[in-house]
């Protein structure tokens, strides 16, 4: 979707302000958030897909003015009301007064917590030979999904060169919307600065990303 | 703790922060009592992230990559393959690169989409990474993002921002500061900084204050 979190290239937002000795977490708050996010996930309520997705659905003003955790608490319980593991009465009591969901593969508990602490896998077998090699020109499609996609806005249109092969990979714009793995060949696309920005762009700038085939089209 | 509170009481007495923390053990507890989350689980979570998981892992790869040239090697060949030979760093997923800064190229690491990040390497990202002005400014104007952090590079130099759009993970591999010649692994480790690995900085050189 064309929403705020789609940043790369936007102006206004001022320095970079790095803190520091910065903490780990800024309040007691934070960690608690990001422990039920993992320890909900590891839990199978939902996808990583699926909880990015939620948090850039976040109406643009709060995504704007809400610290990253406070973003991740408002994607979450947005996630899990919708999701039907909790309710409305439910956030609204305090305390759960519905009857819970059953979550596969179940409850994080303390001996199992492994489960959440290593990165999940994300490579799958390839349905198809891949379509391009390193080397090829591709172009970034001129696509506009409303629903997630990871393929940012100011690449689209632009054309770049294959520089890696990652293999196939779980499809974030089928995950998230719980359509599937719908595995893709991934590969990191490099583009020049200076086509993306414009003539007065860095000349010494190259930018890639890393694009799902279905997002490229031969150059 | 009450959880039975009424949002529009407090509006006098309770930061935006109080609110959120209401909310946030609220939803703990409805979590905990339908039996989706352990509580202990989530501790250990947080303690892991707070103490064992942090810029430290990444560093001791990058000076056994200074050290041994065929780590090195294989490390930039296969990064998540390289790191699971090392027993002492927490198990990575399987897709880190490791790009690596040289006089002619420097490499900067961002997610312009949310905040993406390798946590095992770096630990949780700091604030900055994942905020406004660092995603919008990276991918268009990345040495006025340096001049941010007091870094700059010569002007011929190219510089390559890496937008982690997918599950593939980046680690900015510094260069060695020069006078390090026979500097054990344990000594050039203390020299490897978070930013310096995010491609916001520069290893330390020896001497100069941290």
């Amino acid at each position: 979707m064309n929403g705020v979190h789609d940043m790369g290239g936007m102006d206004g937002f001022g320095k970079v302000e790095p803190e520091p000795n910065e903490p780990v977490f800024h309040a007691a708050w934070e960690g608690r958030v990001l422990a039920m996010v993992r320890a909900m996930g590891a839990a199978g309520a939902f996808n990583i897909d699926t909880s990015r997705f939620y948090r850039e659905t976040l109406p643009p003003h709060v995504y704007l003015s809400s610290s990253y955790y406070k973003k991740w608490f408002l994607g979450l319980e947005e996630m899990l009301v919708e999701k039907g593991y909790i309710s409305r009465e439910d956030v609204a009591a305090g305390h759960a007064v519905q009857p819970a969901k059953a979550l596969k593969p179940g409850k994080l508990e303390l001996a199992g917590l492994e489960r959440s602490m290593v990165r999940g896998k994300f490579a799958r077998p390839a349905p198809a030979p891949a379509k391009f090699k390193i080397g090829d020109r591709v172009r970034a499609k001129n696509i506009h999904p409303s629903t997630h996609t990871r393929l940012p806005r100011y690449v689209r249109g632009h054309v770049g060169v294959v520089e890696l092969n990652h293999g196939c990979h779980v499809f974030p714009d089928s995950a998230a919307m719980e359509l599937g793995e719908n595995p893709q060949w991934l590969y990191t696309v490099v583009f020049e600065g200076r086509d993306l920005w414009g003539a007065d762009g860095d000349p010494t700038l190259k930018v890639s990303i890393d694009a799902f085939e279905p997002y490229l089209d031969p150059a | 703790m009450s959880h039975d509170h009424d949002h529009h009481d407090h509006d006098h007495d309770h930061s935006e922060l109080s609110e959120t923390e209401l909310r946030v053990r609220a939803l703990e507890t409805i979590l905990t009592e339908k039996g989706y989350v352990e509580p202990a689980a989530l501790d250990a979570i947080i303690q892991a992230y707070e103490t064992k998981i942090g810029p430290h892992n990444g560093a001791r790869v990058v000076a056994k990559a200074w050290t041994d040239p065929a780590f090195k090697a294989a490390l930039l060949e296969d990064g998540s393959k390289a790191i699971g030979t090392l027993g002492h760093v927490s198990r990575v997923g399987d897709h880190l690169v490791v790009v690596e800064n040289t006089p002619q190229r420097h490499n900067m690491v961002v997610c312009t989409l949310c905040s993406c990040y390798p946590w095992e390497m770096l630990g949780l990202p700091p604030v900055w990474y994942k905020a406004s002005p660092y995603r919008s400014r990276a991918v268009k104007d990345p040495r006025g993002v340096l001049a941010d952090f007091d870094v700059t590079l010569p002007k011929d130099m190219e510089i390559r921002v890496w937008d982690s759009t997918a599950e593939t993970r980046f680690l900015v591999l510094p260069m060695r500061p020069e006078g390090t010649e026979g500097w054990s692994e344990e000594q050039l480790a203390e020299l490897v900084t978070r930013d310096s690995m995010i491609g916001t900085g520069f290893a330390k050189t020896p001497g100069a204050a941290s």
